[in-house]
C-alpha cells in the first residue's frame, strides 16, 4: 500500500512537468498545424540556461527559472520568424522537415558548446526529504510540482482571460476568418510558438535540477511529449494536461510493477493502445483539430 | 538524358573500385552509404510516392539486422511458462530472406494500425514503434545480448550446390553485393511505380477524394506500400549486420532515420533517382567533412543543408536539376488532374 502511494506521489510530481511539455506542443500543433521537432531541443536549452545561470554565473536558483523561461520564449520567437514564417502555407511535411533540421542544429550546437558530459544543477533545497508516514518526497520535487502547476494555471489564464488568448483561440478555430476580423495572424503564430517553446524550456529548467543535464536529454522528452499530445487529442490543451499525468502514472506503475527497463516504453504502448481504441485521443469531443 | 543517367551512374559505380584501388576507408564509406541508400529508397516509396512520412524507418532496418543476425547465429531463449525456444544457426542467406519477411510483417502491422488516421499520427506511431523495438533490443538481454551487442555474425555465403560457395569477407565483395541488391531494389521500385499500383499510390497522394471516387482502396494501397517499403529496409538491415558482423541497440538511433529522410528530401522525394543522388551526397559528405570538422559540427552542417535545400530546392536536387536542364521528369507529372474544390 505504502509503495503504491509512493508511486502515485512520484507520478503526480513527474506529471506536472509532462503536462507543461504536452501543452506547449499541442498549442503549436493546434494553432499552427506544425509538428514541432524542436520541442525536445528547447527543453534541453531550458535546462542548460538554468545550469549556466545557477552553476556558472552563480545567480539565485529562483531567479534562474524565469531567465530559462525567457530564453525559451526568445529562442522560440526567433525560430518562428526565421524558419516557419517563410514556409507559411507549405504542407505539414515541409514544416516538419524544417523543424527536424532546426532541432538537429540546436541539439548538435548544445553538444558542441557544452560537451557530452552530464552536468548537475545545485539546488537550494535541503537534502533530507519530507517524510509523511512511509512516503518520502524531496523538497525540490515538491517545488517542481508547485512551479509546474502555477505555470499551467498561468497558461490557462493567458488563453482564456486575455485578448491575446482570445485571438489565439480565434486563429485555432479558423485562421482566415480571424484574419478578416482584424487579428494579426502572423503575430499570433509567433506568440504561439514562443509560448509553446517557453513551456518546453520551463519543463527542462524544472527537471534539470531533479536529474542531470546532458545534450541528448531532449530526445526522449520530445517523444514523450508526442505521446501526451496523442493521448489528449492533437490540439487539445486540457487533454494534454491530463495526458501528462496519465503518462507519468503509467511510467511509474510500469517501472514499479512490470520492469524498470521498459519504463520509457510505456508512453509508446499507450500511443498504440489509444490509436487502436480511440484514434482521436481520449478527450476529443467539442474541440476542433487544426 | 534522364533515362541515361541511372545507367551511367551504375556503370560508374561498377567501375569505381578499379579507380580507387583498394582503399579500405573509402570502400567502407561506400558500402555503408550504399546500405543507407537502399534504406532511403525504401523510405522514398512511402514518403515520396504516398506522402506518408515514416520517422521510425530505422525500426524496420534494425529488425532486419537483428532477425538476420539471430537466424545465422542461433539462440536459446527461455520464454517463460516452461517454454523454451532453441534455434540452430542457419545460413545468412536464409537470414536475409527472413529479415525481409519479418520487417515486411511489421510494416503490415504498423500500416494497419496507423493508416486509419495517417498524417501526423502515422509519423508519431512510427517513431513510437522504433523506440519500443529499441527498448526491447536493449532489455531482452537473453536474446539480443542487450548493450553487449551480437558479435561474430557470419559473413554472407553465396553459391549454388555443385558450383562451390563463396564467403563474402572482403570489402570489395561486400561492395558489389550491396550494389547488386541496391540495383535490384531500384528496378523493383521503378516497376512498381509505373504499374497500376504505382498510379493508385500517386493518385492518393495528389488528390485523395478523387482517387477514392475512382475506386482506389486507400488503406489497402498504403498498407501494401508500407509492407514493401519495410521489407526493403529490412533487407538493407540484413546487409548491414552481415557486413559489420556486430550489431547493438544503437542500430535503432533516430539520427539514422533522419539521415535517410535528408537523403530522400535533398535528392528529390517522389523521384526514382532522388534517393540515390541524395544518398551518395549525404553518405559521402562525412568523408569530405571529416578532416575539417568534429562530428557535432558535421551534424550542424547536415541540419543547415536540410533547411537550405527546403528553401532553395523545395522539390529536391534531381527535380531541380531536371527543371534547369529544361525537362520535367516524367515522375512529377500529376496522374490525376483536378482543381481543388475550395480555392486555398
Amino acid at each position: 500500500m505504502d509503495e503504491l502511494i509512493q508511486h502515485l506521489v512520484n507520478a503526480l510530481i513527474l506529471g506536472g512537468t509532462y503536462a507543461l511539455l504536452g501543452i506547449g506542443l499541442t498549442l503549436i500543433f493546434g494553432i499552427m498545424n506544425v509538428v514541432n521537432f524542436t520541442h525536445g531541443a528547447l527543453y534541453t536549452v531550458g535546462a542548460y540556461v538554468m545550469y549556466l545561470t545557477v552553476a556558472a554565473l552563480g545567480l539565485n536558483f529562483f531567479l534562474a527559472l524565469p531567465v530559462a523561461i525567457l530564453g525559451g520564449l526568445v529562442l522560440g520567437a526567433v525560430i518562428e520568424v526565421a524558419l516557419l514564417r517563410p514556409f507559411r502555407g507549405s504542407d505539414i511535411d515541409t514544416t516538419m522537415l524544417v523543424m527536424i533540421g532546426a532541432g538537429i542544429i540546436l541539439q548538435s550546437g548544445t553538444l558542441w558548446t557544452f560537451g557530452g558530459v552530464a552536468k548537475a544543477i545545485p539546488s537550494p533545497f535541503p537534502e533530507a526529504p519530507l517524510q509523511i508516514g512511509m512516503v518520502s518526497v524531496s523538497w525540490l520535487r515538491l517545488f517542481v510540482l508547485g512551479a509546474a502547476l502555477a505555470l499551467i494555471a498561468l497558461t490557462y489564464a493567458l488563453i482564456n482571460r486575455t485578448k491575446l488568448g482570445l485571438a489565439m483561440r480565434a486563429a485555432f478555430q479558423d485562421s482566415d476568418t480571424a484574419a478578416l476580423m482584424g487579428v494579426d495572424v502572423r503575430r499570433i503564430y509567433t506568440a504561439t510558438f514562443a509560448l509553446g517553446s517557453s513551456l518546453a524550456a520551463a519543463a527542462g529548467a524544472l527537471l534539470g535540477p531533479v536529474y542531470v543535464v546532458f545534450p541528448q536529454m531532449g530526445g526522449l522528452a520530445e517523444l514523450k511529449a508526442f505521446a501526451i499530445v496523442i493521448l489528449g487529442g492533437l490540439g487539445n490543451v486540457t487533454g494534454a494536461a491530463i495526458g501528462g499525468f496519465i503518462l507519468a502514472l503509467a511510467e511509474e506503475l510500469g517501472a514499479g510493477y512490470v520492469s524498470s527497463g521498459y519504463r520509457d516504453a510505456m508512453g509508446f504502448l499507450i500511443i498504440i493502445a489509444v490509436l487502436l481504441c480511440r484514434p482521436t485521443g481520449l478527450f476529443a469531443k467539442a474541440e476542433r483539430i487544426g | 538524358m534522364t533515362r541515361l543517367l541511372p545507367l551511367a551512374l551504375l556503370a560508374g559505380l561498377v567501375a569505381l573500385p578499379l579507380a580507387l584501388g583498394a582503399n579500405p576507408y573509402l570502400l567502407n564509406a561506400l558500402i555503408v552509404t550504399g546500405i543507407l541508400t537502399i534504406g532511403a529508397m525504401s523510405l522514398n516509396l512511402l514518403l515520396g510516392f504516398t506522402g506518408q512520412l515514416s520517422l521510425g524507418h530505422i525500426a524496420f532496418f534494425g529488425i532486419g539486422a537483428y532477425v538476420s543476425a539471430l537466424t545465422s547465429l542461433g539462440f536459446d531463449v527461455e520464454l517463460g511458462f516452461g517454454l523454451r525456444a532453441v534455434h540452430e544457426p542457419w545460413p545468412p542467406v536464409v537470414g536475409f530472406l527472413l529479415a525481409t519477411v519479418a520487417a515486411g510483417a511489421c510494416g503490415y502491422l504498423i500500416g494497419r494500425l496507423s493508416f486509419r488516421v495517417r498524417g501526423a499520427y502515422f509519423v508519431i506511431v512510427t517513431i513510437s514503434f522504433a523506440e519500443v523495438v529499441r527498448l526491447v533490443a536493449l532489455n531482452w538481454v537473453e536474446l539480443t545480448q542487450g548493450p553487449l551487442a551480437l558479435t561474430n555474425i557470419p559473413a554472407f555465403t553465396l553459391g549454388l550446390p555443385g558450383l562451390g560457395f563463396w564467403t563474402l569477407k572482403s570489402k570489395l565483395q561486400n561492395y558489389y553485393l550491396v550494389l547488386a541488391v541496391g540495383t535490384l531494389c531500384y528496378l523493383l521500385i521503378a516497376r512498381l511505380v509505373h504499374s497500376r499500383f504505382g498510379r493508385a499510390m500517386r493518385g492518393l497522394k495528389e488528390n485523395e477524394s478523387l482517387a477514392l471516387s475512382v475506386g482506389i482502396n486507400a488503406t489497402r494501397t498504403l498498407t501494401v506500400a508500407a509492407v514493401i517499403s519495410a521489407a526493403m529496409a529490412g533487407a538493407a538491415g540484413s546487409l548491414y549486420a552481415h557486413y559489420l558482423r556486430i550489431i547493438d541497440p544503437d542500430v535503432f538511433l533516430f539520427a539514422t532515420t533522419v539521415t535517410m529522410v535528408i537523403m530522400v528530401v535533398a535528392g528529390g522525394k517522389g523521384t526514382l533517382m532522388g534517393p540515390v543522388v541524395g544518398g551518395l551526397i549525404f553518405g559521402l559528405l562525412p568523408v569530405a567533412l571529416r578532416p575539417v570538422m568534429a562530428p557535432e559540427a558535421q551534424w550542424i552542417v547536415y541540419g543547415l543543408v536540410l533547411i537550405v535545400i527546403l528553401f532553395v530546392l523545395p522539390r529536391g536536387i534531381v527535380p531541380g536539376m531536371a527543371a534547369r536542364l529544361g525537362r520535367r521528369p516524367a515522375r512529377s507529372a500529376p496522374v490525376l488532374e483536378a482543381s481543388p474544390a475550395v480555392p486555398q
